[in-house]
């Protein structure tokens, strides 16, 4: 394997991961893109009305040209506008699903793994009833339960996703409460509370870090086939997953409406997924892919 | 071995119980009265009662969950609001459609997987190695519906090398029907010598099977590259190597066994998922397995049929893991005696 | 003759020396120790002579059994390795591929090699018996056996594919102190029965001084003294060898065969090809 020189200013330190793995470096600059256009999508955007519910019946089903990149939908929306705006929505959906489930993973876990017995037996069965759904089904469930929205969207994923984030934790802590310093710690009379706080969850927290830049392609894929069944973003928002579910139809004659959104999400996906698999590679050599 | 084994099915019923419970728990959820949906709208009240009396909905939660227990043992899961048939019979029937779908798809996927992985590791950080990460990237970034109308597309409507959709001509229905035992169609085929079928059958599958196949063909090539790379900076490598066996015999002959129980592990891992994701190629391809009656249960809330192919995939799920701690314990000795 | 030859070998990683040795001659029957401590590049020199470096530049000469083993194509360096010179490593079992009966590695082993059938079963059964190994170890998984043993199983691997030269990075460090006899004494044996030569890493003078009849001290890459072990060991001329040998509270009796034919340290075989096998002369301190 690559070893990567982990010392030197931070700069360094970032210029000599990028060295060592140009795809992890590729995702990180197009990840970089992503959240910009995110960001700025309101003033990025050629026609920032189309991000919404603006129709122009006259401009529909426009091929790719000078004035609409990526053509036009079905209302006469121009795609790039929108494919620009979902950038939002996707990103809100990544980075709320992985900050509920981590907060809550990573909580369990660290419980789990200091404690350990009973405690940690009980909260490690829970984790495997959840793990026994596939995001996918239990969201879809859920989403059947709850009404079709984004919040749904983001509460069913978060619901299937926290119990990988209590694994891995409960075993970083399980791993570092059995070390000589928490021992001592321990022996000195420090409460409980705060060697969890000072000592178990700092070091829990590269592994979960990495594994947090790995799911977030899992969970805009997820997103995003949740959207594409109707369970999730509603008209007229801009959605990438929703998107391909309303020009489906239309692949063989307008293939811009189909073709860019599916893109899109590929390519956001794949960039989170090369960025998190670089980082695991350099940050956290010793874990292997689950 | 037995102790372990006998340990991890303990675990195994556990869970099962769990899944059971959190099914119910969703199940529970649902906004709406599953008497209405049954009953239909213009259903009077003493319609309603009926139904109402008729699913156990008015008596404690506690007399639901144990009915409910005791029912999906005795094999009654339920009954589908829109199908109006059992929810065990359905799922019967269109289990082992998604099953000959997976299948095929997991078999494509360990068959490209496995040796692009090795081809890999056999080149690390040369170029077949960046070109094998690159493409199991993209394969496992793929939103799969995606990339289902793009092939579908392309290859169906546009170049119409194969059928667009579908199990199987129905046409051959007529001349030459299909006696049923499985109820997995290429194999019944197969059985009985139902060549028409058969060929059939085989040629609607390529295109769903394939798509089904590229998420865990490219996580299979990441974790057996992953493992064979591993493997071969251990010490028995090097040893292996002072004994003049060749680099590719390295990994082949003596690498890739060490190195199968994580690549196993995640096949079992990914046929659940595989399931579920064929859901979406199941839409897309009209191929009549679970994703289409999930489709349909969602669309009607359907809630017994909903619970019922939940249920049955997260069984599914803790089944595998309970086949692949079996077979690691058969490759791998020292879990046996662990 | 001589069946291993090195000349001003060396091994460079971006510039800095991590290992050299200037000369070193091994000739059927005997035993050359190299000894330092970790770090001084010992391992490494023991590596190059099966060509196994990696990630550095190797300079100079290594001849084994007539292949110059840093300028051989792969397939001539494959068909060396095992056949004529076998590799002995540290931790026993973890040399040991985990999946895998003994038999069947020695199996693949012998079938590499051009051996199969019969005659495959015969070399094993002899080997594992050289070794003082039942011959049930042949059905166990790495994880089944003693460290000991795996590590006799080792030596009974380079007896069955016939190699003439053994090479044994800290053969029994990973042993128990009981077990580490065991391992030297199988050593002993196959020098003086079959003629086997062994050139042995360790920085365990004690096994050292039981085994070797040269003795090459390294510190820092470098060689700093060489020459007949019993005379290193009376007499340590480098401050640094001094050192090693006061650390050490007693040393076993020297090497001293019983059986004349093997050749003795003292007085090597009088061949005019060969290069007078005390080595280079010792050297005062580093080159």
């Amino acid at each position: 394997m690559t070893t990567v020189e982990l010392r030197g200013t931070p700069l360094r330190r970032v210029g000599n991961l990028a060295r060592a793995d140009v795809l992890a470096t590729v995702g990180a600059v197009i990840l970089a893109v992503i959240v910009l256009a995110a960001l700025l999508a309101p003033w990025l955007a050629p026609y920032p009305a189309d991000g919404g519910s603006a129709t122009h019946p006259a401009e529909a089903l426009l091929p790719p040209g000078a004035d609409h990149w990526f053509g036009t939908d079905q209302v006469g929306r121009d795609v790039f506008t929108r494919i620009l705006f979902g950038a939002r929505t996707s990103l809100f959906i990544a980075v709320a699903v992985l900050g509920l489930a981590a907060v809550a993973g990573v909580t369990l876990g660290v419980v789990a793994g200091y404690a350990g017995g009973v405690v940690r037996d009980v909260i490690m069965r829970i984790t495997d009833v959840f793990l026994a759904f596939p995001a996918l089904l239990l969201s879809l469930a859920l989403a059947v339960v709850l009404q079709p929205s984004v919040t749904t969207v983001i509460v069913a994923i978060a619901v299937t996703w926290w119990p990988w984030y209590a694994r891995l934790t409960a075993s970083v802590a399980q791993s570092v409460a059995g070390r000589g310093f928490i021992d001592a710690a321990r022996c000195l009379g420090v409460p409980a509370p705060k060697i969890v706080f000072r000592h178990v969850l700092p070091n829990s927290l590269t592994p979960v870090l990495v594994q947090l830049s790995l799911d977030a392609g899992g969970v805009i894929l997820t997103a995003s086939a949740l959207s594409y069944l109707g369970l999730g973003a509603q008209e007229p928002a801009a959605e990438w997953g929703l998107m391909v579910e309303q020009g489906q139809t239309l692949f063989t004659t307008d293939w811009w409406v189909v073709t860019f959104p599916g893109l899109a999400i590929l390519v956001t996906a794949f960039a989170f997924n090369v960025l998190g698999e670089g980082l695991r590679a350099g940050l956290d050599p010793h874990r292997r892919a689950r | 071995m037995p102790r372990y084994l006998i340990r991890r099915l303990g675990q195994a019923v556990l869970v099962v119980a769990g899944v059971i419970a959190l099914t119910f728990v969703i199940m529970r959820l649902v906004p709406g009265d599953p008497a209405v949906a049954y009953a239909g709208p213009k259903a009077g009240p003493a319609e309603l009662a009926q139904a109402r009396a008729r699913f156990g909905l008015d008596d404690p939660v506690w007399t639901q969950l144990w009915n409910y227990v005791r029912d999906l043992f005795s094999g009654d899961w339920g009954t589908s609001l829109h199908t109006r048939q059992p929810v065990a019979h359905d799922l019967a029937t269109a289990f082992p459609a998604s099953l000959e779908l997976v299948g095929a798809a997991l078999i494509v996927a360990v068959l490209a997987g496995v040796p692009l992985g090795i081809l890999a590791a056999r080149y690390h950080t040369k170029f077949p190695d960046l070109s094998v990460r690159l493409s199991s990237m993209l394969a496992v970034s793929v939103p799969v519906f995606w990339l289902a109308l793009a092939v579908q597309t392309l290859f169906a409507s546009t170049l119409g090398w194969f059928p667009v959709a579908g199990e199987y001509d129905t046409r051959l229905d007529v001349t030459s029907p299909l006696h049923v035992y499985t109820n997995i169609t290429a194999v019944d085929a197969l059985l009985t010598g139902n060549w028409p079928i058969l060929t059939s059958t085989l040629a609607h599958l390529v295109l769903p099977a394939l798509v089904v196949a590229a998420y865990p063909a490219g996580l299979i090539a990441q974790m057996t590259r992953a493992a064979l790379i591993e493997e071969t900076g251990r010490d028995h490598t090097r040893m292996e190597r002072a004994l003049g066996f060749g680099e590719t015999a390295l990994l082949t002959r003596f690498a890739l066994r060490p190195a199968a129980a994580p690549v196993l592990s995640l096949i079992a891992l990914v046929f659940a998922y595989a399931i579920v994701n064929g859901f979406l190629v199941e839409a897309v391809f009209n191929w009549p397995g679970l994703g289409r009656y999930a489709a349909d249960s969602i669309r009607s809330l359907d809630t017994p049929a909903i619970a019922g192919v939940t249920l049955l995939v997260a069984l599914l799920y803790v089944v595998a893991n309970l086949v692949v701690d079996l077979l690691q314990s058969l490759i791998d000795p020292r879990v046996r005696t662990r | 003759m001589t069946l291993m030859r090195v000349r001003d070998l060396e091994v460079r990683i971006g510039g800095r020396t991590i290992s050299s040795v200037p000369s070193l001659d091994l000739g059927p029957g005997e035993c050359v120790a190299i000894v330092g401590e970790s770090g001084s590049g010992k391992t490494t020199a023991l590596l190059a002579t099966l060509g196994l470096v990696e990630g550095a530049r190797v300079s100079g000469a290594v001849t084994v059994c007539d292949t110059d083993v840093l300028t051989a194509g792969p397939r001539r360096l494959r068909a060396i390795r095992g056949a004529r010179i076998a590799l002995v490593m540290q931790s026993p079992q973890a040399a040991l591929n985990p999946a895998m009966r003994l038999g069947t590695l020695m199996r693949r082993a012998l079938a590499r090699h051009g051996v199969k059938g019969p005659a495959a079963k015969a070399r094993a059964a002899d080997a594992v018996a050289a070794v003082l190994l039942d011959e049930g170890v042949l059905r166990r998984y790495p994880h089944q056996v003693s460290g000991g043993q795996a590590q006799r199983f080792a030596i009974a691997l380079a007896i069955a594919l016939g190699a003439e030269v053994v090479v044994a990075d800290e053969p029994t460090s990973a042993l128990d102190v009981t077990v580490q006899a065991e391992v030297v004494a199988v050593l002993r044996r196959l020098r003086e029965e079959r003629g086997l030569a062994v050139l042995i890493v360790s920085h365990d003078l004690a096994l050292v001084s039981s085994i070797a009849d040269r003795v090459i001290v390294m510190k820092d890459g470098r060689v700093v003294e060489s020459g007949p072990a019993a005379a290193i060991f009376a007499a340590p001329a480098d401050p640094y060898t001094r050192e090693l040998v006061a650390a050490v509270p007693e040393l076993p009796p020297p090497y001293d065969p019983a059986s004349p034919p093997a050749s003795p340290p003292a007085s090597p075989p009088a061949s005019p090809s060969a290069s007078p096998p005390a080595s280079p002369p010792r050297t005062g301190g580093a080159p």
